[in-house]
């Protein structure tokens, strides 16, 4: 930890503002995939009551939520091209995966919202949006999971040599390169990981929301079958790290932290605090984040890609600087006002009735 | 199907949908404000009703917007890794500021579509007005990128290739920016107000109510109709750009071979590059010359100025922009016919042959603004950033990508369908619904 404050500069910087918009889209937009699940999962004799309340939920801002991965991107590739072009071509398939997912949980949500109310027709986008939201977080924890394996940057290097050697040797499989990165047990650990974080997220949401207590309880019972399914997806993560090369692993102090936000999360949904467990747990979920962002510093793409061996230069880093500070005067603001105009009680209390 | 062809083709199929949802998104947002606007000075209901409904299509049209658009910030590193590792220090600025127009417009467009009883009027006028801005912001922005890909600036190139030097200010103001800008915006409000004024005309025609109708045919033709008449102009000013920056991609769209002193403009034909002519053209003597020099005996540099393995396809080029220039035409002229009309002081909604005009040219401009965009990006081929990196050295290693742009190809197929039949449905509500008819009355008294 304290080797990492010494050696901040202007890439450190960048790629913390970077985590925190990454942070942003996993408390917002990841609670709506999680969202998503729990409208699959919908049941008992509240379900339609569930689904209203997630609609509601997610209802005016899911784009605004949704935004915060663009600007991940776009901070991506400006700050850290080469970074950028390697995630992109390693890992191709889950990406463009991801982005199908993507489009159709966006798309089917409006035509829900917006299309024919006839039940057959609210059903068919309702499980397109429901399905959509499932594999999307999967694709994004298997993705993430790769990248810490340090697996990518492996296939990366052997995908460099291969260009260099005009032809020649003896070329890798397609699978080696493209599929065997994510398509492995820590990644898919992480998969489950980051679905469980979300459809955890969403509970405990959508508990603090609810204004009728049965509907609240619902919302509890299912945070706390999520927060288990945490845990095994957590240690099955961990019991499949030692084996992979790359990083050390999160800093001890950090687990401790994230263990404890964990406990409180959990015993406040238990005991029905439902304000202090949506602090713990969204405390909880961002740890987890930084805890691996802080154990591959300063790998980017480990074991090959540096922090500051990807950065652009330095004239562009104080400009995108500029550009993100300037562009935050206005951002936060006006997301203050947006949450002040939805975030009024009354409007869970009327839907809920 | 080469990997290249398919990145290229995946490319174009995900630009070409999201151009038309992000015209939609940069003009609706306007014409809404405008409606409101009206509202709230005359107190006239018509006004309301119309703000209401033209914001139920554009949160659909702009929801698919925001994901396709997604989708393509994704692409450029899915299938142009070697253009972002050469560029992206220099054009990451714009489109990370692009981000934040984004957020602005979404932000906003929320408190507008969301907010009609929940912020005071004037708050949720300023909302529309935010939108409308950061729309417009976030479309310049994007087209700074593409302007730099035409023109590139702000670098020196080192010995191995790499942009040293780099200067990301001087890169949004490439010599093709402001034209590019300028040219965009008009297309937008064009495409949109015509598009627009086209479904309403239709609703007329079909006997809809007048005083409805009227009132959005005045707004949607008031900001259609001024920038089909302005886009001529600025097209001008692009194809003058083009003949001095970029010589192969106007010889490419005029279909020109040779370098000429007094060059004719040919309307029309097909070139055909075997025989290394343009054949069946209508050619007007000196016209070339004139229009991208304005002076009839300026030289203009043919296609031979070239080598062959630098020509862009030359008759997709021609063709498209033969295409773009007459929708472009046709939009002016009945844009003309409207202005006489209320120089006039006809009424709008008596004049059944106009109506009838206006339905026939609703798609032109984004059947234009497609055939534009096919004449930049086609007509810089084969270099994705001119001059200076081939489209076949930027794109990705990754084997077998006919798999994702046919995925592609399917999903926005099934998406477009989608889309237009939730848009139709509206427009046919609007056509039946008795609040229609009601606010039709309400408006009848005041006409
Ligand atoms: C409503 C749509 C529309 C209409 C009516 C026109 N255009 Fe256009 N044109 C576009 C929409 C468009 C565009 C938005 O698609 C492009 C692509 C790139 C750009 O900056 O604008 C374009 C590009 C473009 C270019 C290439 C610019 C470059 O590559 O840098 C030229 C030379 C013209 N246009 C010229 C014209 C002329 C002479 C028109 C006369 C009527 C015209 N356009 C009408
Ligand atoms: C304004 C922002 C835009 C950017 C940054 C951009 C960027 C790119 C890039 C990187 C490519 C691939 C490389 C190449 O083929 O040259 C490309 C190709 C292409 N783009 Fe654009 N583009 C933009 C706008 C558009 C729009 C709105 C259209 C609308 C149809 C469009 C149509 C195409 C086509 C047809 C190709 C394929 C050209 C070919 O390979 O023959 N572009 N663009
Ligand atoms: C390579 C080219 C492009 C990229 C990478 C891109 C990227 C994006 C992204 C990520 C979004 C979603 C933002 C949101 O959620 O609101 C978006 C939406 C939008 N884009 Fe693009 N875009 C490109 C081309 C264009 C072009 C050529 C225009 C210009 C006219 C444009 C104008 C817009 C607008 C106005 C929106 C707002 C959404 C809407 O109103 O429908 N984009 N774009």
């Amino acid at each position: 930890m304290t080797s990492v404050v010494a050696s901040l500069g202007l890439p450190e910087l960048i790629a913390g503002i970077l985590v925190l918009a990454l942070n942003a889209y996993v408390l917002t937009g990841g609670a709506d995939f999680g969202g998503g699940v729990w409208d699959l999962l919908a049941r008992g004799p509240r379900r339609d009551a569930q689904r209203a309340l997630i609609a509601h939920s997610i209802g005016p801002i899911w784009e605004v939520n949704h935004i915060w991965l663009i600007l991940v991107v776009v901070i991506l590739f400006a700050a850290f091209p080469e970074a950028f072009a390697t995630l992109g071509t390693v890992l191709h398939v889950p990406l463009t995966l991801m982005l199908v997912g993507i489009v159709l949980r966006g798309s089917s949500f409006v035509f829900r919202s917006y299309g024919a109310q006839d039940d057959s027709t609210q059903r068919r986008w309702g499980r397109v949006f429901a399905s959509a939201s499932i594999v999307t977080p999967v694709l994004l924890g298997m993705i993430v999971g790769a990248i810490a394996s340090g697996a990518v940057g492996e296939a990366a290097g052997t995908l460099l040599a291969l260009q260099s050697a005009s032809g020649g040797a003896t070329a890798p499989s397609f699978a080696a390169i493209f599929l065997a990165p994510w398509l492995a047990p820590f990644p898919i650990a992480m998969g489950a990981l980051a679905l469980a974080m979300f459809a955890f997220l969403a509970a405990v949401y959508l508990a603090v929301a609810a204004r009728d207590d049965l509907l609240r309880d619902d919302f509890r019972r299912r945070g706390l079958g999520a927060a288990l399914a945490m845990f095994v997806a957590a240690f099955g993560g961990l019991a499949l790290t030692p084996r992979l090369s790359g990083i050390a692993g999160p800093a001890l102090e950090l687990q401790a932290v994230t263990a404890v936000a964990a406990l409180l999360a959990i015993w406040a949904l238990w005991t029905r605090r439902w304000s202090l467990a949506r602090i713990a747990a969204a405390a909880q979920v961002s740890l987890i984040l930084w805890g691996w962002v802080l154990a591959q510093y300063p790998f980017v793409i480990p074991p090959a890609q540096t922090l500051r061996g990807v950065a652009s230069p330095r004239f562009t880093l104080q400009l995108l600087l500029y550009g993100l500070l300037a562009g935050s005067v206005i951002l936060i603001p006006s997301l203050g006002y947006l949450f002040r105009v939805f975030a009024a009680r009354g409007h869970f209390e009327r839907m809920t009735r | 199907m080469t990997d290249l062809l398919a990145a290229r083709a995946q490319m174009a199929l995900s630009l070409g949908f999201h151009i038309v949802f992000a015209e939609i998104g940069v003009a609706m947002p306007l014409l809404m404000v405008l409606a409101e606007w009206r509202w709230r000075r005359s107190g006239d209901g018509a006004y309301l009703e119309l703000a209401r409904r033209w914001a139920k299509g554009t949160a659909i049209l702009f929801a698919i917007g925001a994901v396709s658009g997604t989708v393509l910030s994704f692409e450029l590193g899915l299938l142009w890794p070697g253009f972002m590792r050469l560029a992206g220090p220099l054009i990451g600025l714009p489109f990370s500021l692009e981000g934040f127009a984004f957020f602005t417009e979404a932000i906003f467009l929320g408190v507008y579509l969301h907010g009609w009883d929940r912020v005071g009027p004037r708050a949720h006028l300023a909302a529309g007005v935010v939108v409308a801005v950061s729309g417009a912001a976030s479309a310049v922005f994007v087209v700074l990128v593409n302007a730099w890909m035409n023109t590139p600036t702000g670098f020196e190139q080192s010995a191995d290739g790499r942009l040293v030097n780099i200067d990301p200010i001087a890169a949004m103001q490439s010599s093709a920016a402001f034209e590019q800008a300028l040219h965009m915006l008009l297309a937008a409000y064009a495409a949109t107000g015509l598009g627009v004024a086209g479904v309403h005309s239709w609703l007329l025609l079909r006997g809809g109510s007048r005083a409805f109708n009227r009132r959005a045919l005045e707004i949607a033709l008031a900001v259609g109709a001024s920038a089909a008449l302005l886009q001529p102009i600025s097209g001008d000013i692009s194809a003058r750009a083009v003949a001095v920056a970029q010589p192969i991609k106007l010889a490419a769209l005029e279909g020109l071979w040779k370098t000429e002193r007094g060059a004719p403009l040919s309307i029309g034909g097909w070139p055909d590059a075997a025989r290394e002519e343009t054949r069946w053209a209508l050619k007007i003597p000196y016209g070339l010359s004139l229009l991208a020099f304005h002076d009839p005996s300026a030289e203009v540099k043919g296609l031979e100025s070239a080598k062959r393995a630098d020509w862009p396809p030359i008759a997709l080029v021609h063709s498209a922009f033969q295409l773009m220039v007459g929708l472009g035409s046709a939009m002016a002229l009945v844009s003309l016919w409207c202005a006489w009309v209320a120089w006039r002081r006809r009424d709008l909604t008596a004049q059944r042959g106009l109506l009838r005009a206006l339905v026939l040219i609703a798609p032109f401009g984004f059947i234009a603004t497609e055939a534009g965009w096919i004449v930049t990006e086609v007509g810089r081929q084969p270099w994705v950033v001119r001059g200076l990196l081939r489209t076949a050295d930027a794109v990705t290693p990754m084997p077998g990508l006919v798999v994702p742009m046919l995925l592609f190809t399917l999903l926005y197929l099934g998406l477009g369908a989608i889309v237009v039949t939730l848009i139709a449905s509206l427009v046919r509500e609007t056509a039946a619904s008795p609040a229609d008819a009601a606010t039709g009355a309400a408006g009848g008294a005041t006409t």
